[in-house]
């Protein structure tokens, strides 16, 4: 018997899955309706089925989602017959806790750090499961799978331990949290070969579709009343696709006519921009952009 | 769509994932290699390049710096050297390459040590003029005593010995004696320029005498399915599955990894610590029944008996089953900047279970220059050490050498929960 790459990977991931559940008190899956959570949900199948899922699953909302993310995070839901909670980042600027950003360059990424954070403290949460990777984005390459954070969210780069075999240390005191990133080996490619292996359901937005759009930046974004536009940024129809599904005001989209996951597989493994580099308007202001948000508890 | 409609999944599904960590001392080349690696596999997308060129051009390098791909965190990139494990990944047509890079920082064997745990190869950087230093025997000793089991040494830098074929096979001899004398057991020298690219991924027209295929080649080759341990049988209970749902009233499925041997429906199995005896009923996973599992997959083991199993017991082969052991014979690294004493108490893990232990000696501690045990009253971070261990309940164990899932372990230590050593099982007893 001879294991694939993603048998590999899965059985990693399973593994990674358990210890959490077994070794912290209460942990929550981040689920976004995003395909690298949509990919954690099938590996807790894997990990627990057929019992229940010992955690629940927790949405952070902005609030300016992709329409067609939150139909299809409900739906997946629903079919698991799994607990969802959701945190709003609406409800931290109603209840004061973070201030609305305003203008063309608005976005509620950075507000999302705080409603976790404040998520996390209300249900007791010690664990979130997220499905970041480590090559999305360079800092990441030396991010644990369990990821320590003190009692302020917060993320040392030399507090880390080390991680040996499949040997986590899972112990913590009481207030700080981990980050668990089952699929921090994967690759961008991995995920959809995966997404395809398993006959994944996706939200449509991560294919061709036809859209109104508008361009920033030499990116793509959709036009929405989430986003203030520049006077000269006319909206236009094309077809495009996403490759993630994060808050509309900083989610940019890319051409192409990839209908099907094969299509889309195939477009991946010919393209030669980073998913974050191609998609993602929040990194591109700083090269340590991404590091200056870990610090202060982003996922 | 149906999945095997589709030639590129059939060709993509089939590439084996090879780990490899790759060490080597400050300067010899590392990051360049891993640099050059992913940049002529054409694994380097246009605005990482973009950004390499333009921080090249910014710190005045004078060519584009493949080696600035490679490089991690604020704090390092100013102080200029790698200071933690950074994890990547490219694939080839026939793998998907895991990459641990461990940094060559004389005090920071720790890092090695992380990255060596789970890798199928070591890649050992050696600086053709310089030849075997302290540095290369002391990353070698590391790779075997972590039980990897292949040693791949680039032997860096030949533009700057000419490309002479003298000088290398003069390496590549002390390179031979070198893994003899620590047991290495599979492993091969090759000249490569890193810089040039030369015999990296595209063969070197400089070294016309060398015949032995470029360093990615040699990557692509290694046969690794049998490396690990398929003949003693080892699961260690992970999470007990129990629905008590109406559908799936009595169903009881253990949850884990397999550690060791083949498993199939049928198997005798001794549970450990507790001595219980069943036979498996199935072996299965979400997708249904396996006629077998490996080493490494992650599975649900049914047993036909009704017992009182929970995680952190093994389930072994009875003809053939670990030891539980009360006493370890161990070789450590200790990986904390506090220093260790005999009698210090650790929270130890090992597999899936937790247990405490007592420090009750220190054989000796490994002289990193001369590869000599010396005795020694305790540890300092990066120290490897033989020691004798106390449990205060049993673990089930194996010789790391014999199996690295079960023979290995962390120590953490009870008051701040820091992960502060690494642990390979040498001996038990009861
Ligand atoms: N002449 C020559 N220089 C090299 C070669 N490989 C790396 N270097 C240089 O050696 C220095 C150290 O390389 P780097 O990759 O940063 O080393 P690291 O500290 O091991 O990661 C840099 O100036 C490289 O340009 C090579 O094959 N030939």
């Amino acid at each position: 018997v001879r294991l694939s790459h993603l048998d590999a990977l899965e059985s990693e991931a399973i593994h990674i899955m358990r210890e959490v559940a077994a070794e912290l008190e209460r942990p929550v899956l981040l689920f976004s309706g995003g395909k690298d959570s949509i990919v954690l949900l099938r590996l807790a199948e894997k990990a627990f089925r057929p019992g229940r899922f010992p955690f629940p699953l927790m949405h952070v909302d902005t609030g300016h989602n992709f329409p067609e993310a939150i139909e299809f995070r409900d739906r997946r839901v629903a079919e698991l017959g799994e607990r969802l909670v959701i945190a709003s980042v609406q409800d931290s600027i109603d209840n004061g806790r973070v201030v609305e950003e305003t203008g063309p360059r608005a976005s509620r990424n950075r507000l999302q750090t705080t409603t976790l954070l404040d998520a996390m403290a209300e249900h007791g949460f010690d664990a979130a499961i997220g499905g970041a990777r480590r090559d999305e984005e360079r800092s990441r390459a030396k991010e644990r799978i369990f990821s320590f954070r003190d009692d302020f969210g917060q993320w040392d780069p030399r507090a880390q331990r080390p991680e040996l075999w499949n040997l986590y240390n899972g112990r913590i005191r009481k207030g700080e949290q981990v980050r668990v990133f089952p699929i921090s080996n994967w690759t961008e490619l991995d995920v959809w070969q995966y997404v395809e292996r398993e006959r994944l359901d996706l939200p449509r937005i991560y294919f061709a579709h036809e859209r109104e759009v508008f361009e920033r930046d030499g990116m793509l974004y959709a036009a929405s009343d989430f986003v203030e536009r520049y006077p000269h940024e006319e909206p236009f129809t094309a077809s495009v696709r996403f490759r993630t599904v994060g808050d509309m005001s900083c989610t940019g989209g890319v051409r192409s006519h990839a209908a099907t996951i094969d299509e889309v597989v195939r477009e991946i493994a010919a393209t030669n921009v980073t998913e974050r580099g191609e998609t993602r308007a929040d990194d591109r202001f700083s090269e340590a952009a991404m590091e200056d948000r870990k610090r202060v508890g982003y996922f | 769509m149906s999945a095997t409609s589709s030639a590129f999944e059939t060709a993509e599904g089939t590439r084996e994932l090879l780990r490899l960590v790759t060490c080597g001392s400050v300067d010899d080349g590392k990051s360049t290699l891993l640099g050059r690696l992913l940049f002529d596999t054409k694994q380097v997308m246009a605005d990482q390049l973009e950004h390499v060129e333009e921080t090249s051009e910014r710190r005045g390098d004078g060519y584009v710096n493949l080696a600035l791909l490679t490089d991690g965190l604020r704090a390092e990139r100013e102080q200029g050297i790698t200071i933690d494990v950074a994890y990547r990944s490219f694939v080839t047509a026939t793998r998907r390459f895991q990459l641990a890079d461990a940094p060559g920082h004389v005090q920071y064997t720790r890092n090695m040590v992380t990255g060596a745990s789970t890798a199928d190869v070591a890649v050992v950087l050696v600086d053709a003029r310089k030849g075997v230093i302290d540095q290369t025997r002391r990353h070698t000793y590391i790779s075997a005593t972590l039980g990897i089991p292949h040693i791949v040494f680039a032997v860096n830098k030949m533009d700057l010995v000419d490309f002479d074929e003298a000088r290398f096979r003069e390496i590549e001899a002390a390179l031979g004696d070198l893994g003899e004398r620590l047991g290495v057991r599979d492993e091969v020298a090759i000249p490569i320029a890193a810089l040039t690219g030369d015999n990296v991924v595209d063969r070197s027209e400089r070294m016309p005498w060398w015949t032995g295929g470029t360093f990615l080649e040699r990557l692509e080759r290694i046969e690794i399915a049998r490396d690990r341990d398929a003949s003693h049988r080892r699961f260690p209970v992970q999470w007990v599955i129990r629905p008590m749902s109406d559908e799936h009233h009595d169903y009881r499925g253990y949850a884990g990894e397999v550690a060791g041997g083949e498993w199939r429906a049928g198997d005798e199995v001794l549970v450990l610590p507790s001595g219980l005896r069943s036979t498996v009923a199935a072996v299965e996973t979400y997708d249904g029944p396996l006629e077998v599992a490996v080493p490494g997959q992650a599975v649900v083991v049914r047993l036909a008996d009704q017992l009182d199993v929970s995680r952190g017991d093994m389930l072994c082969d009875p003809a053939d089953p670990a030891v539980v052991a009360r006493e370890l014979d161990a070789t450590v690294c200790w990986m904390h900047e506090r220093p260790v004493e005999p009698g210090a108490r650790l929270a130890i893990k090992h597999t899936t279970r937790w247990s405490r232990a007592i420090l009750d000696g220190i054989e000796s501690v490994l002289d990193v220059a001369s590869l000599e045990q010396v005795p020694a009253e305790r540890l300092g971070l990066n120290d490897l050490a033989r020691v004798r261990l106390r449990l205060a309940t049993p673990l089930v164990v194996d010789p790391y050498v014999e199996n690295r899932a079960t023979g290995a372990f962390i120590l953490v230590d009870e008051a701040t929960n820091e992960t502060v050593a690494a642990g390979m099982v040498l001996g038990a007893s009861v």
